[in-house]
């Protein structure tokens, strides 16, 4: 009995530690900016911020940067969205000021072909590669011996040869 | 030798090449898209005083504006070569004071020098972001036609001075030389 009272509290401890968790959550969750009431501009600004990169700490993007940058460019994001800008009037005013490094996902133009096609054309080598590489192996396998060969093979295995 | 050994070596001789440059090359260096296209307006307050100024008011010369903030550790090693240069008279220098408190930015200029024609108040950062900035310090030399000619981020050397912006400046200014 004593045991199970002892244990109760453990468990609602548990509880509310987890609970503590989840609110923590919520408060890291980015600023004070105001979440739209329109779903759809929450979505597009939620997308933005993953897509755009922080200068300042380039490995990571405004949504997941603390850095001073990061909060001014998320609020002028929002400001955006909020103005009702479309994805590409938000996405071109940034890459007018900051330039196609701002992008995570870089646009296919002159200047990025080998970035987006390499990986393709790795692709068609390494099939290439591998379709040498069977046609290789087949052909070996269908070597026919010519009777004189398969009678010296059978001499060499120590068989009786069937036509001596 | 056989092709077999050959592939590999060159594969590793190729990759060894691009691996060299990408060491050499510094991430932080990202190119401006404003070399070469006007400047962005702005219309902001002067420090001190109680009118605000444009982007119109400097068409006519060629001038620098130099980002910077009393928070930043970098502008006080650049601080002293932006005084030299404008003990010099060679061209407008004006600050663009970057998300600060007026009362700091004050002191800081007491306390180092004031080597700036104007200095411009952006309290939001939103000038700062028309104008791409990232890294503070930045510096712009901007012509006559309110063109950005050249960019320069983080604090300024002797030799990014000597080498890359004075020689500008001189070129802008003296167009028929």
């Amino acid at each position: 009995m004593h045991a199970a009272r002892q244990f109760v509290p453990k468990i609602k401890m548990l509880v509310i530690l987890l609970g503590m968790l989840t609110v923590a959550h919520a408060a890291v969750a980015l600023d004070s900016l105001p979440q739209f009431q329109d779903s759809e501009k929450q979505q597009l600004y939620d997308q933005l911020i993953r897509e755009l990169r922080c200068l300042v700490c380039q490995n990571q993007n405004l949504m997941d940067s603390n850095a001073d940058l990061a909060t001014d460019l998320r609020r002028k994001t929002h400001e955006m969205v909020g103005q009702g800008q479309e994805y590409d009037q938000i996405v071109d005013f940034m890459v007018n000021r900051y330039g196609n490094f701002v992008l995570y996902r870089p646009p296919v133009n002159p200047a990025t072909f080998a970035l987006w096609g390499l990986p393709f054309a790795c692709l068609v080598l390494v099939a290439l590669i591998v379709a040498h590489y069977f046609r290789r192996q087949a052909t070996a396998s269908e070597v026919i011996l010519s009777t004189e060969s398969l009678h010296q093979a059978n001499r060499l295995l120590g068989e009786s040869d069937p036509e001596s | 030798m056989k092709l077999r050994t050959v592939i590999p070596f060159v594969v590793f001789c190729l990759l060894a090449v691009f691996l060299t440059i990408g060491l050499n090359l510094d991430p932080r260096k990202v190119p401006s898209p404003f070399i070469g296209n006007p400047a962005p307006e702005f219309s902001l307050p002067v420090l001190q005083s109680g009118h605000t100024i444009s982007l119109q008011d400097f068409k006519g010369k060629v001038w620098l504006l130099n980002v910077w903030a009393s928070w930043c550790a970098a502008c006080r090693d650049e601080h002293h070569l932006l005084n030299t240069l404008a003990r010099e008279n060679i061209v407008d220098i004006v600050g663009l004071n970057y998300k600060d408190a007026e009362s700091d930015a004050v002191n800081w200029l007491a306390e180092l020098g004031n080597p700036y024609t104007k200095v411009l108040v952006d309290r939001t950062g939103d000038a700062a972001i028309n104008y791409g900035v990232y890294g503070v310090p930045e510096t712009f030399v901007i012509d006559d036609r309110g063109i950005i000619q050249f960019k320069h981020i983080g604090p300024l050397t002797p030799d990014v001075l000597g080498q890359e912006i004075l020689p500008r400046i001189h070129n802008l200014q003296n167009p028929n030389d």
